[in-house]
């Protein structure tokens, strides 16, 4: 039985029972309709972000409609636009400083592999320095295609494993004491 | 210790002051933050509130849009250009195709000029509508937001009939543009026009009559014309001073001669007067398109020219100098002749100039897109300088500064 970060565990609680599958169930319904985005919009798709806010394609219909601008208060990174080499370290510093349990939409072809930007200026995908759950094509994709990638990270949300309390090892650096800038630029 | 005799007995009027010495303070801004629409960054050192010196740093959305312009034919730059201020890739294509004819010395059909017009048109409707809903948003007033992205859905959607796209568009090719209107178009836009400006209205009413808004816009981020002129402003944020300077009126291109209409001047150069300035040339912008459907006949889109134009298909398949003309503008680009030429157009947000240096291949030697954004970027230091903080928010969004074009 391998220990969990330091808590007793008992052999209950490691197996899934039934009640634990129907607590996963449950907070991953009201986990995937009750997405507080961070819109990280740099660029031309951010005007398609627009579109899918506004009352026409109405992103509220599905639960994430909220905008929160503190990564802290957020679940789901939205990499609206291109990535450059410049801006890359700032949007892995907003990732790290998210809170657990967190989602990552790269929206539009730039996000996802620099597009047709192949050249020394832009990262060539945010898979490069995040880990991405839905990439959405297009340059930039139609508000439908926005939508539908929503709807597909809310399908993996809810078939993915969660727990009433999520334990994460806290970052220790090499004595052993809590790295408090652990995530930052170093 | 001190001791009791050392406290001055009668109390000084300096004494009653409570003494707060101050230091400045240093505040980064940006580069991804909720009130800045485009990614930039301001180091901003604060005295208290008041703004004591801001430094505007760009780079963040440097693509390298000038170098990889050098790697592709004259065609293949296009879609660069579409990103370059997003909100109204039109003006930017032809634009670009303009000073690329300029160069070449080729005269473009009639009806290609008057689709390029209302096009641009077009999209100077919704470059404005952004500009006037997401200054709203960042004010706080949301709603008005919702209004005016309505609006440009609707044109958005005429605009993906004539191109295919809704946004980055790439239409228009050198020598005229890629296709003819729909049928049935003409009808839709007219229709379509009716309802924009019902909005535009109902978005202009509910922000001049808002006290908020009015103080927040009113005697903020004023420039004079003086100024405006020595920091090289052009576009809504010139005129607002005053100054009447449009490039439509004063070098007229394509059909503008032949339209009638007016150039809104400001007189304050206030937030105020930049963001109403929007407002009514979104009006003249509605005339243009209408008379241009009055007036323009049936007729070619392209020229035929097979060095410039890809021949229709049914000579590439029946003769050889089809097949000669399509195989060389396919391999080998376009090849537009030795030399170097600066062309500008006016596109929503000022002067848009291009400068482009051939070596007479079928590639760009040289190609540097003079943004209206980049001037405007560096005057709002000047136009915030001394203000309060909350006023850096209103002035940077009426001057509309888009992140593709200024990073070049």
């Amino acid at each position: 039985m391998s220990s969990n970060f330091g808590m007793v565990t008992t052999r209950r609680e490691e197996a899934e029972g039934f009640l634990q599958r129907m607590v996963s169930r449950g907070l991953g319904w009201a986990r995937k309709y009750s997405l507080f985005q961070y819109p990280f919009v740099t660029a031309c798709c951010g005007m398609e972000y627009m579109a899918i806010s506004g009352a026409r394609y109405d992103v509220a219909r599905f639960g994430a409609e909220f905008p929160r601008f503190s990564p802290r208060q957020a679940d789901l990174l939205m990499v609206v636009g291109t990535i450059n080499q410049k801006q890359a370290p700032i949007l892995k510093r907003v990732y790290d400083q998210m809170a657990e349990p967190k989602w990552v939409i790269a929206f539009g072809v730039c996000a996802s592999s620099g597009g047709f930007y192949d050249n020394y200026a832009v990262l060539q995908g945010i898979d490069r320095i995040i880990p991405v759950d839905v990439y959405i094509p297009g340059c930039p994709p139609r508000p439908e295609q926005v939508l539908d990638g929503l709807i597909l990270l809310q399908e993996k949300i809810s078939a993915q494993t969660h727990k009433l309390i999520d334990h994460a090892p806290p970052e220790m650096t090499v004595d052993g004491k809590r790295d408090l800038l652990a995530g930052g630029m170093k | 210790m001190a001791k009791q005799h050392d406290i001055p007995v009668e109390a000084r009027p300096d004494m009653l002051e409570a003494k707060l010495p101050t230091k400045t303070m240093t505040l980064n801004m940006g580069p991804s933050h909720p009130a800045s629409h485009g990614t930039v960054r301001f180091n901003i050192e604060l005295d208290g509130e008041n703004i004591v010196n801001l430094d505007p740093e760009i780079g963040f959305l440097h693509r390298g849009f000038e170098k990889s312009c050098e790697n592709v034919s004259w065609t293949q730059c296009l879609p660069y250009t579409d990103r370059l201020n997003y909100v109204s890739a039109l003006c930017n294509n032809f634009g670009f195709l303009s000073a690329v004819e300029k160069l070449a010395q080729i005269e473009i059909p009639e009806r290609a000029k008057y689709i390029r017009t209302l096009g641009a048109e077009l999209h100077r409707i919704c470059d404005h509508l952004t500009a006037t809903g997401a200054t709203a948003m960042e004010l706080g007033g949301f709603s008005v937001f919702f209004y005016a992205i309505e609006a440009r859905d609707l044109l958005w959607d005429r605009i993906a009939e004539l191109t295919g796209a809704r946004l980055t568009t790439s239409f228009g090719r050198i020598g005229g543009v890629e296709r003819d209107l729909p049928e049935g178009w003409i009808q839709k836009v007219k229709d379509t026009l009716d309802r924009v400006a019902e909005l535009r209205d109902e978005v202009a009413s509910m922000l001049v009559h808002n006290r908020i808004f009015l103080d927040r816009m009113k005697g903020t981020g004023v420039i004079t014309a003086e100024d405006a002129v020595n920091f090289g402003f052009s576009g809504p944020c010139l005129r607002a001073t005053g100054i009447d300077w449009d490039i439509r009126k004063s070098q007229p291109y394509w059909v503008y001669d032949r339209m009638d209409f007016k150039v809104p001047l400001g007189t304050h150069g206030d937030n105020f007067d930049r963001f109403y300035l929007r407002i009514d040339e979104m009006k003249e912008s509605d005339s243009i398109v209408r008379q241009c459907f009055e007036q323009m006949q049936p007729g070619p889109t392209m020229i035929e020219d097979w060095r410039y134009a890809l021949p229709p298909k049914p000579q590439v398949y029946s003769t050889i100098e089809g097949v000669i003309g399509h195989f060389k503008i396919v391999m080998e680009g376009i090849k537009i002749p030795k030399g170097e030429c600066y062309a500008y157009t006016e596109s929503p947000n000022g002067e848009l100039g291009w400068y482009l240096v051939s070596d007479g291949s079928g590639r760009p030697y040289k190609v540097h897109c003079r943004a209206p954004g980049i001037p405007l970027l560096g005057g709002v230091e000047h136009m915030v300088k001394g203000a309060i903080l909350p006023d850096l928010i209103p002035t940077f969004d009426t001057i509309n500064m888009i992140g593709g074009e200024v990073e070049q």
